[in-house]
């Protein structure tokens, strides 16, 4: 079947299988960003943008994108640079496979409730797992990007 | 691995209808689940494009289109304004929000799955289900129908004034739930959903005295825990892997016995 889509702003069109995942579809175009993680659909790993909402991109298929706009941590470079330097800042990551996940949805998050409670960003961020640390360190980055933000954009 | 052959976007019901009379054919909804199996699906068949991911609000109902996502549930205004944040609270801590921008609240339903925060929450609501050929029947009679290869097109969820409250206890947040309680007191009903159970959700309802008591906010603590353990006695459960049967029971009866004093609380109030 052939699907027609954006991803990261270029058009697409291609032919493809049925059954390809969405996951599938972005890394074959080169988006390695988007990591396989649990397969449970629980881990967050695979976050992209599906029209704006972050969804699970290893739980949707390819097929369904057909005529919407896609996005991968690639696409959103500047936004995702600007806010990864505060969850390295706080050393937040450490082996930092579940990074660029959590930075969609933090984005997603930040887009949608620019001034978040505590409770709202963990909340938010719920479906985004990590094994290496406590979350307190992501938490940290998070607050004083917002504090950045809340300055205007200086430290 | 899930396998699918042919993916269809189907262009009116009676069209997905008709592919979904083939056994070896599915009908989409998040699939989340359905992603879980090692399926061999033929036509994999998407709604998508009917326009059944709206909810529409009028002065006697919520229209529920089937497509809708359990995140849109949890955002919506009305739903929220109208049912307390009931419907809210029964969906916050299913996987996290990129699981509910997919998971839709006809696969919730359709599936009838025993773990369901959603069918729990309807089922404590005067919900309905919109079938394409079945009709509109009472969400507790299509909890009791055998699965048929029938199309869920929508639930209708009738404004009825009371108060609502959800309860459920997680070994984890983001887990399945170990049970899940959905209640409402309306008029001179009070309902009591109960899900995970293990086992697919049940109602029961409270006597007309018990509910009077519980409105006009005459219950003592005693009492109420009464209530509760003798509502809780009438609601079957087993074990799993999450825990036992006997634990469940008694869980049972704390979350129904916190559930009414929420009720209790509310009063039955939010007349219009």
């Amino acid at each position: 079947m052939k699907i027609n889509l954006t991803l990261n702003g270029k058009r697409i069109e291609e032919e493809i299988r049925a059954d390809l995942l969405l996951i599938d579809f972005v890394r074959e175009h080169g988006c390695f960003s988007v990591k396989r993680g649990c397969e449970t659909s629980g881990c967050g790993l695979c976050t992209v943008f599906l029209d704006e909402k972050p969804v699970l991109s290893c739980s949707v298929l390819a097929a369904r994108a057909d005529g919407h706009a896609v996005t991968t941590l690639e696409g959103l470079q500047k936004e995702a640079e600007e806010f990864g330097a505060f969850i390295a800042d706080q050393g937040a990551e450490q082996c930092g496979f579940c990074n660029p996940g959590m930075i969609m949805n933090a984005i997603a998050l930040f887009r949608e409730n620019p001034d978040p409670t505590d409770e709202e960003m963990k909340e938010y961020l719920a479906g985004n797992l990590c094994r290496c640390s406590g979350y307190e360190g992501q938490l940290r980055g998070m607050k004083a990007f917002l504090e950045y933000k809340k300055q205007g954009g200086t430290v | 691995m899930l396998k699918i052959k042919n993916y269809v976007k189907a262009e009116s019901l009676q069209q997905a209808y008709e592919l979904n009379q083939k056994k070896s054919n599915r009908l989409l909804g998040g699939m989340l689940w359905m992603k879980m199996s090692s399926a061999q699906i033929q036509t994999a068949i998407d709604l998508s494009g009917l326009m059944l991911d709206q909810i529409e609000e009028t002065d006697e109902e919520f229209r529920i289109g089937c497509m809708v996502t359990l995140r849109q549930i949890e955002l919506h205004q009305g739903l929220n304004d109208w049912f307390q944040g009931m419907l809210r609270d029964s969906v916050k801590d299913i996987v996290g929000v990129q699981f509910r921008n997919l998971a839709t609240v006809g696969g919730s339903i359709f599936g009838r799955f025993g773990f369901s925060d959603v069918l729990t929450a309807f089922l404590a609501l005067d919900t309905k289900v919109e079938l394409y050929r079945g009709g509109i029947i009472p969400l507790e009679e299509f909890v009791k129908m055998p699965r048929d290869r029938d199309i869920l097109v929508r639930l209708i969820v009738k404004k009825t004034s009371g108060t609502f409250a959800y309860l459920s206890h997680r070994n984890a947040r983001t887990d399945f739930p170990v049970l899940a309680v959905g209640m409402s007191l309306c008029g001179k009903q009070a309902r009591i959903s109960v899900g995970a159970r293990p086992q697919k959700a049940m109602a029961i309802e409270l006597s007309e005295a018990e509910t009077e008591k519980i409105r006009e906010g005459v219950c003592s603590e005693e009492e109420l825990a009464g209530i509760a353990q003798a509502a809780a006695e009438k609601i079957p459960t087993g074990s799993n892997m999450r825990t036992g049967s006997e634990y469940r029971s008694h869980l049972c009866g704390v979350l129904i016995r916190r559930g009414l004093m929420k009720l209790q609380e509310g009063g039955g109030r939010h007349e219009d």
